[in-house]
């Protein structure tokens, strides 16, 4: 987001191309930083078979991923909203919210075959910038979709969802809308909290989608009690 | 001055702040994006950003196109150590064509004056850079120097912000000196010390887009330099967290790349550009705003706005008020009191201009400071006039609805005179101190002996003596009338 939205949404603004017109190229030999390929790792290792705890203060680091959809755009101004509900209104999956795909389950969205990735985020944010680029798949203008199995040990009446996202999301939990993050948005943990909710004792599918034009693009999500604690009794995996 | 009273001066401008526009928009042609940290150098203030120039100032409020900062690139930062000015920018990254990779370079020289013999860079090197794939962007540095150490934060929001520390002998990386990653999702950093507090600023939002820019400033802090830091409600700095220090306001949209402004005596400003001057066709400009402190925590005050107030000194509540005699407001006393509740009521008005003054004296008058009546010898109308000092015009302060002007004479005495001419007595800068109050200031000052300003020398008595920061008797709050 920020300077790089700008200038790939309105072109390159005058002040900028004053400076990009300054600059001395990089120099090559002992300063010039050696190029590297881009990884999942550090960022992502395959999910295991095990469910998955959360992360000390409760974030859920176990997804399925499925590869960006491609959705131009060239500012995250445009997420209103309207917009964004229009963006997600034709998921690239068969069957209702609640249906779990496989790792290594491939959809076709406009003749591109997408495939669905079980992965683990080493960090309490999921990387979907890292994620896309890992994979050698556009990293702007598009739309991400995760899903998780969260395992509740018990019902657990009156929490709540908490999410933020990089940039405009939408989150269902057993196929309710739960939350929403629109507008331009940057990450910050607990940035929206949804109503008082209901987990059910064992499986509970949460769902996401995360709309990107340039610039990084990430989440973070864990679920907090009526008091605002993180919930670290839970489980997640992608079976 | 107490957190209530703070709050109180403060709620008075949130009040006025459709009015903010004029007394916060500096003078000239400010037209920068990325100001680095103002600095004085041979007598005059100096400020670079994107690009090779920068601005410069006489006077912290008129700013002109100026200075000389050679290697280009973005977002510069200078900072004085010794007889050194030392100068950190970047080259490449910020997303220019989609690029990641940058280096950060610091140079030096003597003087910011182009025309000085001493003016001529030096160059250190490269002390920081980005590969063009991790997740980190070396672009936007911002130096600290404290406790003898001196720190350069950058980075963007392409990733993580980074910390490292240099060697104020030489501006070198100190050897061995890793980067610690301090937050993510933000850029044009800045650090400051304070009270054992390291404190670390940076931008949110988006900017470059006018006013559609959400730019707005944050702050967490932290025990150490290299955190971790949060902000006040605990969420770290790397977790998105950040306290709203400043967001745009009235005219102005979208501040960003806070720079201090350390005056001293208990005032504090900070440099920013906002991206979007409403009046100035929406172009990005340099803006300065007071710094107040609240907690441990930074805050943006906020230039007094024209209007009507009650002048009160935190010494003694005292009203600053015209030494004439009292009028009386006619009213029905056994109603006032005693009346029964069955009684009809009514309004009644507020003794008037013309009541209050009919028995002036025609010429100067003294002024003196008595319990706040709501009187009109006691209501001034604060308007900024043409010039200003640093982040603030120039004030004339006179009684509502009157030509009787707030003066220093020429011996340091304070009248009110019979008329506003608009000479350096008659004019006034207001600053707003870190904890909200006001230090009134005459442009006229004595040729020696220091500075002097507005100071209630006894509960009811306000002369023109030396500003003591330890001390609210030349403190004054702006109260609505």
């Amino acid at each position: 987001m920020t300077r790089l939205h700008a200038i790939l949404s309105h072109g390159v603004p005058k002040l900028l191309i004053m400076a990009s017109a300054m600059m001395a190229p990089i120099a090559q030999g002992a300063d010039a930083p050696a190029a590297k390929a881009p990884t999942l790792a550090p960022f992502f290792a395959p999910a295991s078979a095990q469910p998955k705890a959360t992360d000390a203060d409760g974030f859920l680091q176990r997804w399925l991923l499925l590869e960006p959809v491609e959705k131009p755009n060239r500012t995250n101004t445009v997420f209103t909203g309207s917009y964004v509900r229009q963006a997600f209104g034709t998921p690239p999956f068969t069957g209702s919210f609640t249906t779990l795909p496989r790792d290594g389950q491939k959809v076709s969205v406009a003749g591109k075959p997408l495939a669905w990735h079980a992965l683990d985020s080493s960090l309490f944010d999921v990387k979907l910038f890292n994620f896309a680029s890992g994979l050698g798949k556009p990293t702007y203008g598009v739309i991400f979709w995760a899903v998780t199995v969260v395992n509740s040990p018990r019902e657990m009446q009156g929490v709540r969802l908490a999410v933020g996202s990089n940039s405009a999301s939408m989150w269902w939990l057993n196929g309710q809308e739960t939350a929403t993050l629109f507008g331009d948005r940057r990450m910050v943990m607990d940035d929206v909290v949804s109503a008082s909710i209901t987990l059910h004792k064992g499986r509970n599918i949460l769902r996401g989608a995360v709309i990107n034009g340039p610039g990084l693009s990430d989440f973070c999500v864990r679920f907090v009690d009526e008091k605002g604690r993180a919930i670290t009794d839970i489980t997640t995996s992608t079976r | 001055m107490n957190i209530l009273t703070a709050a109180a001066s403060c709620l008075v401008l949130m009040a006025a702040c459709s009015g903010v526009a004029h007394a916060q928009q500096l003078a000239g042609e400010p037209y920068i994006h990325d100001p680095s940290t103002m600095t004085l150098s041979d007598g005059k203030y100096y400020t670079f950003g994107t690009g090779r120039g920068g601005l410069v100032s006489e006077d912290g409020w008129t700013w002109h196109a100026g200075g000389e900062r050679p290697g280009g690139g973005v977002a510069p930062d200078v900072i004085k150590i010794g007889e050194r000015y030392y100068v950190a920018y970047a080259v490449g990254g910020g997303g220019m064509s989609g690029g990641h990779a940058s280096q950060v370079k610091i140079m030096w020289t003597r003087t910011l004056d182009p025309k000085s013999p001493d003016f001529g860079y030096h160059d250190v090197g490269v002390v920081a850079s980005s590969d063009g794939v991790e997740n980190h962007d070396a672009i936007d540095p911002a130096f600290l120097m404290a406790d003898g150490h001196l720190w350069l934060s950058y980075g963007t929001y392409f990733g993580s912000i980074r910390i490292i520390e240099l060697d104020p002998a030489t501006g070198q990386r100190m050897a061995g000196n890793q980067p610690v990653d301090i937050a993510i999702d933000m850029e044009a950093t800045a650090l400051m010390y304070r009270d054992g507090w390291y404190y670390l600023l940076g931008t949110h939002g988006t900017c470059c887009d006018g006013p559609n820019s959400s730019y707005n400033i944050r702050v967490g802090r932290s025990r150490s330099p290299t955190g971790l830091y949060v902000d006040n409600m605990g969420i770290p700095l790397l977790k998105g967290g950040g306290k709203l220090v400043v967001a745009g306001r009235g005219r102005v949209y979208g501040p960003g790349h806070f720079g201090l402004i350390d005056l001293g005596g208990g005032m504090e400003k900070f440099s920013m550009h906002y991206e979007a001057d409403m009046d100035r066709s929406g172009r990005s400009v340099l803006g300065i705003q007071p710094l107040l402190w609240r907690d441990g925590w930074p805050a943006a005050g906020a230039n007094i706005p024209a209007g009507t107030y009650e002048i009160q000194s935190e010494r003694s509540g005292g009203a600053l008020e015209l030494d004439v005699d009292f009028v009386r407001i006619n009213f029905e006393r056994q109603r006032g009191f005693f009346g029964p509740p069955t009684t009809p009521v009514g309004p009644i008005a507020n003794l008037t201009l013309e009541q209050d003054s009919a028995a002036w004296p025609q010429g100067p008058l003294a002024v003196d400071l008595g319990d706040y009546m709501i009187k009109p010898h006691q209501q001034w109308s604060v308007e900024p006039v043409a010039g200003g000092y640093m982040g603030a015009p120039y004030y004339k302060i006179l009684i509502a609805g009157t030509t009787r002007a707030l003066a220093a004479t020429a011996d340091g005495k304070l009248v009110a005179d019979a008329a506003f001419s608009g000479t350096a007595g008659q004019l006034w800068r207001i600053d707003q101190l870190t904890d909200g109050s006001y230090r009134i200031t005459p442009r006229l000052q004595p040729t020696s002996g220091g500075e002097v300003a507005l100071v209630a020398a006894g509960a009811s008595t306000p002369v023109l003596a030396r500003f003591d920061p330890a001390s609210d008797a030349g403190r004054w709050t702006f109260q609505t009338p």
